[in-house]
C-alpha cells in the first residue's frame, strides 16, 4: 500500500492534496448549522449531474418528441420515474441549499475582506445556475416551459438598437421553437454544467487559500500554535466529514420526502400546467417562473415601461443580481458576524429577507394593483438594503469581537 | 432561541399569509376521495373508462399490458373487455375517432387524457363529470357549471339514469382514480417506496450520529492535538 502511495505521489502529489485540502486542512471548531450547506451544495451538483446523464440516455431534444419523450422516461424507462423525480425536486433543492448558503455569508460577514473572491466567484456560480436552471426547466416542452421561456427569452428584445437581431440570434428562429429546445439542451447537459465545476473548482481554491469564516467572524489564522496549526482550528477529515455526512442523511431524509410523497410539492417544484404539451397557439391564463427566479421577476415587473420600452425592468431585473457582487465593499461595519453586529445592520437584514421572500411570492401571484404596489414597495426595499448599506453599516454600536472563537 | 423563535413566528405569519391569498380560483371542487391502492376500484375505473370514454379520448401515453399488469387483469381480459377493434396488447391506446369527424361533431378534437389528472387535479375531474345540466341552448342540450360552454356531451348520461346518486358519484370516483393512475403509473410504487427509503435513513442517520459524537469527544474535551 505504501509503496504504491509513493509510486503514486513521485507522480501526482497525492497525498500533498489530500492533506492540504482535507487531513491538514483546518477549520474554525465553532461550526453551526449553517456550515452545512456548502457540502450539500456539492452533493446537490453531483446529485444533478448524475441523474442528468441517465435522463439525457432518454430524452430526445426535439420540439416534436421532447415532452412525450420525458413521459416515456417516467412510464417505460426502469426507474425513470425515481431518475426524473430526483432530478427535478434536486433543482430546487439546489437552490433551497444555495440560498442558505448565501444567506449564512450574510449572517456571519463571510463576504468582507479576505473572502471577496469566494464570494464574488459565489455569486458568478449562482447567475450560471439560475440559468442552468432555467434552461433545463425548457426541455420537457411543457405550457409552462414554452412560455415561461417566450416570456424570459423576449426580454432580450427590449434592448435598444440590437433587440430585435439579439433575439433572432439566441433562439435561432422567431420565436421559441425547435431550433431553441435544441441549443437549450446543448448548453443545459454540456456548456453550463463545465461551467458550473470550473466554478465549483475556483471557489473551492480559494476557500482552502483564505480558510473558513465561522460564527464569531474571527480569523483562526491569527492565533496560531508553536507549531503554526490554528489553535481554534481542527483537520476537515475527519471531524468536519463526518459531520457532514449527518447534514448529508438529514437532508436525505427531507429530500426522499419530496421526491416520494409530494414531488410536485404542489406545483412549486413541477407545474400543474407543465403536464400539457406546449401549444404556441394558446397561452396559459397565467405564466410565471419556477419559485427560485420569482424574486427577480417580480423587480422586472415592477418597474414600469418607460419611453415605451421594457428595457428598464430589465436592467431593474439583472441589477438586482449584479449588485451582489458590491456587497464586500458595500459593507462598511469593522466586526463580520451578527452576533457583534450594530442593531441597525440587524434591522436592515431582517427588511432584506422580507423583501426577497415577498417579492419571490409575488412573482408568484398575478398581477393587480395591490401585488404591484407591494412589488414596488419590496423592490425599493432590496435595492435600499445595498444602496444605504455603507451608511447603516457605519452607524450604531457593535460589540466587542472575542480573541478566540466561543463555544464548546 | 429569542431569535429563533422570531424568526420562526416571521416564517410561519409569511406562510399564513400566502397560503390566505392563495387559491381564489372561485369554483368550488368536491373531493373525489380516490384510493390509488384500491385494486377494485382501479379495475372499474378502467373498465368504465373504456366504455365511456375511450370512444373519443386516448390515454396514448399508456399502454393496454401495463394496465393488465398493474391492475392485476389476466390478459385475456384486457383482450376481451378492454380492447375495442382490432387493438394489439401492447398498443397504446389510442381513439378510433377521427380528428376530420371530431371537429365537424364536436368542433374540436377530444384531448388525450393521459396527463389530464396531473393538469387538472382529480377533483376538477370528479367535479366536472358530475356538473352536466340542461341546456336547450347548446348542441347537445347539456352545459357544464365547472368549465362553461364545454364542446362534450354529458357521455354518462346512461350511468347517471340506471343508478343511484350514491353508486353514480362511485362510479365517477373509480373513472378519476384510474386517470390518477394513469397520469403517473409510478405512483402504485412510490410511496411505498419512499417509507423504505426514509426507514433506511433513519438507520443511517443514527450510525451516522454516533460516529460524529465519537470523533467530536476528541473536540469536546480539548485531546484534539496534531499530528506531528
Amino acid at each position: 500500500m505504501d509503496n504504491n502511495k509513493n509510486w503514486i505521489d513521485q507522480r501526482f502529489p497525492l497525498t500533498k492534496v489530500w492533506n492540504e485540502h482535507l487531513a491538514e486542512y483546518y477549520t474554525p471548531r465553532n461550526f453551526n448549522f449553517w456550515y452545512f450547506f456548502g457540502s450539500l451544495a456539492i452533493l446537490m451538483l453531483v446529485m444533478q449531474i448524475v441523474t442528468g446523464i441517465f435522463l439525457a440516455m432518454h430524452f430526445k431534444p426535439d420540439a416534436a418528441t421532447a415532452f412525450a419523450s420525458v413521459e416515456y422516461i417516467m412510464r417505460d424507462v426502469s426507474w425513470g420515474w425515481l431518475i426524473r423525480y430526483l432530478h427535478s425536486t434536486g433543482a430546487s433543492a439546489f437552490f433551497i441549499v444555495i440560498y442558505l448558503h448565501m444567506y449564512r455569508g450574510l449572517l456571519y460577514g463571510s463576504y468582507k475582506s479576505p473572502r471577496e473572491l469566494i464570494w464574488i466567484l459565489g455569486m458568478v456560480l449562482y447567475i450560471a445556475l439560475m440559468a442552468e436552471a432555467f434552461m433545463g426547466y425548457v426541455l420537457p416542452w411543457g405550457q409552462m416551459s414554452y412560455w415561461g421561456a417566450q416570456v424570459i427569452i423576449s426580454l432580450f428584445g427590449s434592448v435598444p438598437y440590437i433587440g430585435h437581431d439579439l433575439l433572432i440570434w439566441i433562439l435561432g428562429d422567431y420565436a421559441v421553437g425547435d431550433p431553441a429546445l435544441n441549443r437549450f439542451f446543448s448548453l443545459h447537459v454540456i456548456a453550463l454544467p463545465l461551467i458550473l465545476a470550473v466554478l465549483v473548482f475556483l471557489h473551492i481554491v480559494a476557500l482552502h487559500t483564505v480558510g473558513s469564516n465561522n460564527p464569531d467572524g474571527v480569523e483562526i489564522k491569527s492565533n496560531k500554535d508553536k507549531d503554526g496549526i490554528p489553535k481554534d482550528g481542527i483537520p476537515f477529515h475527519p471531524y468536519y466529514s463526518v459531520k457532514d455526512i449527518v447534514g448529508v442523511v438529514v437532508f436525505l431524509m427531507l429530500f426522499s420526502a419530496v421526491v416520494f410523497f409530494a414531488p410536485t410539492l404542489n406545483g412549486y417544484f413541477l407545474e400543474s400546467a407543465n403536464f400539457v404539451e406546449a401549444n404556441p397557439l394558446k397561452t396559459p391564463d397565467h405564466i410565471a417562473p419556477l419559485w427560485y427566479l420569482t424574486p427577480f421577476y417580480s423587480v422586472l415587473r415592477a418597474i414600469p415601461p418607460m419611453f415605451g420600452s421594457q428595457f428598464p425592468g430589465v436592467i431593474g431585473m439583472f441589477s438586482a443580481l449584479l449588485i451582489l457582487l458590491a456587497l464586500p465593499w458595500l459593507d462598511r461595519s469593522k466586526v463580520k458576524s451578527i452576533r457583534y453586529r450594530s442593531a441597525p445592520y440587524k434591522y436592515a437584514l431582517g427588511i432584506f429577507v422580507l423583501s426577497f421572500v415577498y417579492l419571490g411570492y409575488l412573482g408568484m401571484q398575478p398581477v393587480t394593483p395591490t401585488n404591484a404596489l407591494l412589488a414596488r414597495i419590496f423592490t425599493a426595499t432590496y435595492f435600499g438594503f445595498f444602496i444605504l448599506m455603507p451608511w447603516f453599516t457605519s452607524i450604531g454600536k457593535t460589540k466587542q469581537v472575542p480573541e478566540r472563537v466561543t463555544g464548546k | 432561541m429569542k431569535k429563533t423563535l422570531t424568526t420562526a413566528s416571521v416564517l410561519a405569519g409569511l406562510i399564513i399569509s400566502f397560503a390566505v391569498t392563495a387559491n381564489s380560483n372561485g369554483i368550488h371542487l368536491d373531493h373525489s376521495n380516490a384510493d390509488i391502492n384500491d385494486q377494485k376500484s382501479l379495475q372499474n375505473g378502467a373498465q368504465l373508462f373504456m366504455d365511456y370514454c375511450s370512444g373519443c379520448h386516448s390515454i396514448s401515453l399508456m399502454r393496454y399490458n401495463r394496465i393488465g399488469e398493474d391492475l392485476n387483469i389476466p390478459a385475456a381480459d384486457v383482450r376481451k373487455n378492454l380492447i375495442f377493434g382490432d387493438g394489439k396488447i401492447g398498443d397504446r391506446i389510442t381513439s378510433s375517432l377521427s380528428k376530420k369527424g371530431a371537429e365537424a361533431w364536436f368542433g374540436t378534437t377530444p384531448p388525450d387524457l393521459s396527463l389530464v389528472s396531473r393538469s387538472k387535479g382529480g377533483d376538477w375531474i370528479y367535479t366536472y363529470l358530475r356538473s352536466f345540466y340542461a341546456d336547450k341552448s347548446r348542441p347537445f342540450g347539456v352545459n357544464n357549471s365547472v368549465l362553461k360552454n364545454a364542446s362534450m356531451p354529458d357521455a354518462l348520461w346512461d350511468l347517471k339514469q340506471r343508478k343511484s346518486s350514491a353508486e353514480f358519484d362511485n362510479d365517477v370516483k373509480d373513472i378519476v382514480n384510474f386517470l390518477n393512475y394513469v397520469s403517473e403509473p409510478a405512483r402504485l410504487v412510490r410511496v411505498d417506496l419512499g417509507y423504505k427509503v426514509l426507514g433506511f435513513l433513519l438507520v443511517l442517520l443514527i450510525l451516522s450520529y454516533l460516529l460524529k459524537k465519537e470523533y467530536w469527544k476528541d473536540v469536546k474535551y480539548g485531546k484534539w492535538k496534531a499530528k506531528s
